[in-house]
């Protein structure tokens, strides 16, 4: 785990002093490629513009609607059965949606329930584990300017569906 | 996508209106505009500084040389993309960032792999295999350490925090595996991509058999 840690530390500034070194020791003209390459960096967070706001306005929508809480109701009895309490249902449904309201929910139930409920356990995973589908593929697929995304978006969402499976799955075992 | 987002908006506002949070719904169309503008300025900076130094990298052949190091896995995974196309050494950057949970630079590395696989790509509008799979590996989220997540909990006082980051390793595991396994399979069921044809209105059905 430490080791992990001072890897992940040290993970970029070995990687820019590799990169710089061997630009040096090649003669690449460091500063002048730094600087050509750099130029395209503007240009790629404005093309993703359009795709972001069709993304993200639509979530905020749909999360302001209120239509989550709905869901949240019709499932809680199933999920029950399978040992998962009521708080950590809206996670479940948001991660694909939103990565900063999966973290508030998160934050929500680790500070109300306390780090030792099997909630914040089992929310931690479920958020530790994931990515934020929809934002991804809107960044990505916006930067290059493709709107036919084929089966990208149902890959996405059938492995969030089986890391929710598997977080409930793993956390019964270890946990309970 | 046309119907997700057809679904989103009509949905939310009809709901919306049912529910009595016609007002809410109505203030966050702009809210979430605002949002997006603002991530994507936020990325600019961060965005520039690392295309800057991976143009470094790939003029300097680090990039090739990672892209040989890592040749028999992307060669399965990738393989519609040339082995010494710059995006397989991206590829692995892109990746190995996300694993280190350096998501400031995974995402530009990732954006630029995105562009050398465009090159390749036979329809510029439509996702090839080979971004369906680059797209698979980053929705998955694969990270050793869940850095956020770990704070929050040491934040509320939790004593053990290494018990969390082992089912956590799991769980992503899986649903990375999983996402890899998945995009291999729908690139065998799904239609198949078509080149681009300059008069594509009279082709779009006539090319049928």
């Amino acid at each position: 785990m430490n080791i992990i840690n001072t890897i992940s530390l040290w993970a970029l500034p070995l990687t820019l002093i590799l990169i710089l070194t061997l630009g040096i020791i090649k003669k690449v003209p460091i500063y002048e490629t730094f600087t050509e390459g750099a130029k395209d960096g503007f240009k790629v967070a404005v093309n993703i513009i359009p795709y972001l706001v069709a993304i993200i306005v639509g979530i905020g929508m749909f999360k302001a609607s209120g239509i989550i809480e709905a869901i949240e109701g019709n499932f809680s009895g199933i999920l029950n059965h399978i040992h998962v309490p009521a708080d950590v249902i809206p996670i479940m449904i948001v991660r694909s949606l939103s990565g900063s309201a999966a973290l508030g929910i998160f934050s929500d139930i680790a500070n109300s329930l306390g780090p030792d409920d099997y909630a914040t356990k089992l929310s931690a995973i479920m958020v530790g584990s994931s990515e934020t589908t929809f934002y991804v593929l809107a960044v990505y697929f916006g930067a290059v300017g493709i709107s036919k995304l084929r089966y990208a978006l149902l890959v996405g969402l059938l492995a969030d569906f089986i890391g929710i499976v598997a977080a409930i799955f793993v956390c019964n075992w270890m946990f309970l | 996508m046309n119907y997700i987002f057809y679904f989103l908006i009509v949905i939310s506002i009809i709901y919306g209106a049912i529910n009595g949070k016609l007002t809410d719904v109505v203030n966050s169309i702009l809210s979430g505009a605002e949002l997006s503008v603002k991530v994507a300025f936020s990325l600019i900076g961060i965005m520039a500084f690392w295309l800057g130094m991976m143009k470094i990298a790939e003029e300097c052949g680090l990039i090739e040389v990672i892209a040989k190091i890592i040749n028999p896995i992307t060669k399965k995974l990738f393989n519609e993309i040339p082995e010494e196309s710059p995006a397989i050494g991206d590829i692995a950057m892109n990746f190995s960032a996300n694993a280190f949970g350096l998501t400031n630079a995974a995402t530009p590395i990732g954006l630029k792999a995105m562009e050398e696989l465009q090159k390749h790509n036979i329809d510029k509008t439509s996702a090839s295999n080979a971004m369906c799979m680059l797209l698979a590996m980053n929705t998955a989220g694969f990270q050793l350490i869940p850095a956020t997540v770990l704070a929050v909990l040491i934040g509320v006082g939790y004593k053990n925090p290494s018990e969390i980051i082992v089912p956590t390793l799991l769980v992503t595991s899986i649903a990375f595996i999983s996402a890899l396994i998945l995009a291999k399979i729908f690139q065998k069921l799904w239609l198949p991509q078509r080149a681009n044809q300059p008069n594509k209105i009279d082709n779009k059905r006539g090319n049928d058999k």
